[in-house]
């Protein structure tokens, strides 16, 4: 399962990249979604061959949760906002692909430096590091509320590699406990994103600073 | 024990129930008030035998949190506070329900429900604690829970500066309590306080006390600290007013007794600066309370000279304490204790009748009262009895413990230590001159509001209040004249409290009230002869005048054909001879346009009287530190991408220095 795993962490970096460089949101979404269908095989080929109970569980409820009800909500979301692509980032999307790419590196330098135990692929660290970075710069250099929340749950997917990587026995129970944070999370963001454009007739979160005291 | 935490949780559960069906105001009440009733009650039901019959119960369970265990223990100091809160806060509940008048109430009225209930339980919580940080959790939620309550209001902008004011101050001194638990819990390498208090010897002591003192006193409304109750208490709804005045800033005077129990004997300087501090706000206070024209403020102030009086108790029994005299220390810690519960009671009485009178004309000021006894009659008579109780006139219960300490301060006078003399030549002068200033006060507050003609058209169309209001303040009306006709058995059940708060034991303890016990038969004697004349004075002119044509006629006026209302007394008028030998201190502010000529077209004078120390200390250092952190206002720019960027770059920072 060892190239599984590597495949299915490469994919995770290329996935992030391609977000970093695209404009239209809808696409943005479905990378997303489809981080969170791969991230659903990471429990199962962790504990493969066995086929654990709670390792399925946490893979049904991510590959529910993250690869389905989240785009779900966000796509309604940005329809009812009528937002379709991210105009004028505060950082271009050239940029921010060589932006990705020094996440990448930083990700690997932190990794190397945390001198974790390595569980079953030196690649696990390094990548779920790169993903955090990505996911905070995401939320930092974008404007619209949906590519924040989209950030937020890149960085999170982050998290969740590096929990499944750095605790030889992942407690399943803490991963499912986070998932039910972040899902909560994701539809508060969801219905807030709504009602904020419904007031304000728009989602720009840097116009925001309007209504500071 | 379970019945206390089970009263606890009914209180906080029944909170959050009428929280939850707040679009039904009617409803949220009487699930709150049921709660309270409840709640309360089963907190009575141990707490009575442990403050009379002594003993303490302890519990303790687990607790995740770091540092913190749920130990509570239940000693007769504990209950002696328990006590007055669980009854004055059913009171004040049952008030409450009628006070706020659901069917006018918006929406606020289930959060309020869910803070008062929260608060009495927390401010029981705080009593029994025997953990710091317990404590100090439950201590945070009191002071939060009364913010909300205080805030009750919150459309009117004085409202929410008083408010403001209020959560500033309290976390003020909450600071200072976190440093005293902290350092006290770092020598001791816990937070329970039997470890704390094993470790005595190995603290700074009089940084500690200094620390709870500020913290304490801040709670309690000491002098330097005490500018938050002025604002908050005639900003609150009445019965929180009462509440909070009554029963929770006395868990200041409770904290401090209960930190000053985990110290080892004490240094004479902390009696002398507690005594100093006392007579301070005694007498400031009172004077303070002489110069105000808002009922409610009035009283604010009031609460403060008799949180003087507390203190000077507190401070004489320490002094006892440190001399080593057991009879100075009973009766300066009896006389502090039996102060709390009587002006539990004569406090909540008088701001219930405060919030009757507020509640029938609409107004807190005095100069627009008056004639309010002909219109109601038993809001009258109760606040006159709640005026006379809390001046410590015989035959109430206040008269019992300013007795108490006045024993006290001629025991330390015929001792012949010159440092003993001289403290007690100052309480006494201090007790007397706040004594008379308070008759003066409440002869004013009494006077203007209910005496003499009214002063406008609101006063002149009020009338009684209904039925639960009334008789919540006959109530406490009772308690406060058995408490004073009462007086050996309520001194003598003392006992239990007082060996624990001065850490003696009890034979001692009940040695040294006893001699102020025996005299007391008289005073008992004499308060029941005292009321059973007035009782009989009151029947013999009712008979009199029954069926007798009652009239009334204008008094002789100087052959001045017009006379009007406004030729009154005023509440500025009647003070005005004793506010102003004290000027240097009020500052009070005069705007006066005098008469000119023969003939005067018009004339006028208004006064008013800030309070001092927060114009000319507390003011000028806010406005400082508001102009010094304007600076970082740039920071605060409203951009959420660069708060995250905040967030990460101090996160990198603290990763790299991790590093080093």
């Amino acid at each position: 399962m060892r190239h599984a795993l590597d495949f299915v962490l490469v994919t995770l970096v290329l996935t992030d990249l391609v977000l970093l460089g695209s404009s239209r949101l809808t696409a943005c979404i479905r990378l997303v979604a489809a981080q969170g269908v791969l991230l659903a095989f990471l429990p199962l080929a962790l504990t493969w061959p066995e086929l654990e109970v709670a390792a399925m569980a946490l893979a049904a409820s991510t590959l529910l949760v993250k690869g389905v009800a989240f785009p779900l909500v966000l796509e309604r979301a940005m329809r009812d906002a009528r937002a379709r692509r991210e105009i004028e980032p505060f950082v271009g999307y050239t940029p921010s692909l060589l932006v990705g790419l020094g996440m990448l590196g930083a990700g690997t330098w932190l990794a190397d430096r945390l001198s974790a135990d390595v569980v079953r692929s030196p690649l696990m660290v390094p990548v779920a590091l790169s993903m955090i970075l990505t996911g905070l710069f995401f939320v930092i250099s974008r404007k619209k509320a949906v590519s924040q929340v989209l950030g937020y749950l890149v960085l999170e997917n982050g998290t969740y590699v590096l929990g499944i990587s750095l605790l030889s026995e992942t407690p399943f129970l803490v991963e499912l406990g986070m998932l039910l944070d972040v899902f909560v999370a994701v539809f508060v963001m969801g219905i807030a994103i709504f009602q904020i454009n419904r007031e304000f007739d728009h989602i720009d979160v840097d116009q925001l600073d309007s209504l500071k005291g | 024990m379970a019945l206390f935490f089970t009263g606890l949780g009914t209180l906080v559960g029944s909170g959050v129930m009428a929280a939850l069906c707040y679009r039904r105001a009617t409803l949220a009440t009487r699930v709150a008030v049921t709660g309270a009733i409840f709640g309360a009650g089963l907190v009575l039901v141990p707490a009575l035998p442990t403050l009379f019959g002594g003993g303490t119960l302890v519990a303790s369970l687990p607790w995740s949190m770091p540092g913190a265990a749920l130990r509570v223990g239940l000693d007769p100091l504990a209950a002696l506070f328990v006590v007055p809160m669980a009854v004055l806060g059913v009171l004040a509940a049952i008030y409450g329900a009628r006070y706020l008048d659901p069917a006018h109430a918006n929406g606020t009225l289930g959060v309020h429900w869910l803070a008062f209930n929260t608060l009495i339980a927390s401010m029981l919580l705080v009593v029994v604690a025997q953990n710091g940080v317990l404590f100090l959790l439950a201590w945070e939620v009191m002071s939060l829970s009364s913010f909300v309550l205080v805030l009750y209001d919150g459309s009117a902008a004085e409202v929410r500066r008083a408010a403001w004011v209020y959560l500033v101050a309290t976390h003020l001194g909450t600071a200072c309590l976190l440093a005293f638990f902290t350092i006290f819990g770092a020598a001791a390498s816990s937070f329970d306080f039997d470890a704390m208090r094993a470790s005595a010897t190995a603290v700074p002591a009089g940084l500690l006390f200094v620390l709870a003192l500020i913290g304490f006193g801040t709670k309690a409304g000491f002098m330097p600290f005490h500018v938050w109750l002025p604002e908050a208490h005639p900003a609150a709804p009445s019965h929180v007013s009462a509440l909070m005045s009554g029963v929770m800033i006395k868990s200041g005077i409770y904290g401090l007794l209960r930190a000053l129990t985990l110290f080892g004997p004490p240094p004479a300087w902390w009696g002398f600066l507690l005594l100093s501090i006392g007579v301070t706000s005694a007498v400031l206070g009172i004077v303070l309370a002489l110069a105000q024209h808002d009922l409610k403020r009035l009283l604010a102030y009031c609460s403060v000279e008799n949180i003087g009086i507390i203190a000077v108790g507190v401070g004489l029994g320490l002094l006892g304490k440190a001399y080593g005299l057991p009879v100075l220390t009973a009766l300066g810690f009896g006389g502090a204790l039996l102060h709390v519960v009587n002006h539990a009671i004569a406090k909540g009485l008088l701001f219930f009748g405060a919030g009757a009178v507020l509640h029938a004309t609409d107004t807190r000021d005095l100069n627009r009262l008056g004639g309010l006894l002909c219109r109601m009659p038993l809001t009258g008579a109760t606040f006159c009895v709640g005026s006379a109780a809390i001046c410590g006139l015989p035959p109430f219960g206040a008269f019992v413990s300013e007795l108490l300490l006045y024993s006290a301060a001629f025991v330390a006078g015929t001792t012949g230590s010159p440092a003993l003399v001289a403290a007690a030549a100052i309480a006494i002068t201090g007790l007397a001159l706040g004594g008379g200033f308070a008759a003066a006060c409440f002869a004013k507050a009494f006077g203007i509001a209910f005496l003499g003609e009214p002063r406008s058209a609101a006063a002149a169309a009020a009338h009684e209040v209904g039925t639960p209001l009334t008789a919540v303040m006959l109530v406490l009306s009772v308690a406060a004249a058995l408490s004073g006709v009462l007086a050996p058995w309520v001194v003598g059940s003392l006992a239990g409290a007082v060996a624990n708060a001065s850490g003696t034991s009890l034979n001692g303890t009940t040695a040294g009230l006893g001699v102020a016990v025996d005299g007391l038969f008289f005073v008992s004697l004499a308060a029941g002869i005292l009321i059973a004349v007035v009782l009989v004075l009151t029947l013999t002119r009712w008979l009199l005048l029954r069926r007798r044509p009652i009239g009334a006629t204008g008094t002789w006026d100087c052959g001045y054909a017009r006379p009007s209302p406004r030729m009154q007394y005023t509440a500025s008028s009647f003070a005005a001879p004793l506010v102003e030998l004290f000027q240097g201190v009020l500052r009070t502010h005069r705007r006066f346009t005098p008469p000119v000529a023969i003939f005067p077209p018009s004339a006028t004078l208004s006064t008013h009287t800030p309070d001092t120390l927060q114009e000319l200390l507390y003011a000028p250092i806010f406005v400082g530190i508001s102009n010094a952190l304007a600076s970082f206002r740039p920071l605060q720019h409203g951009r959420v991408q660069l708060y995250v960027l905040y967030i990460a770059v101090t996160l990198g920072l603290l990763l790299l220095w991790s590093f080093q």
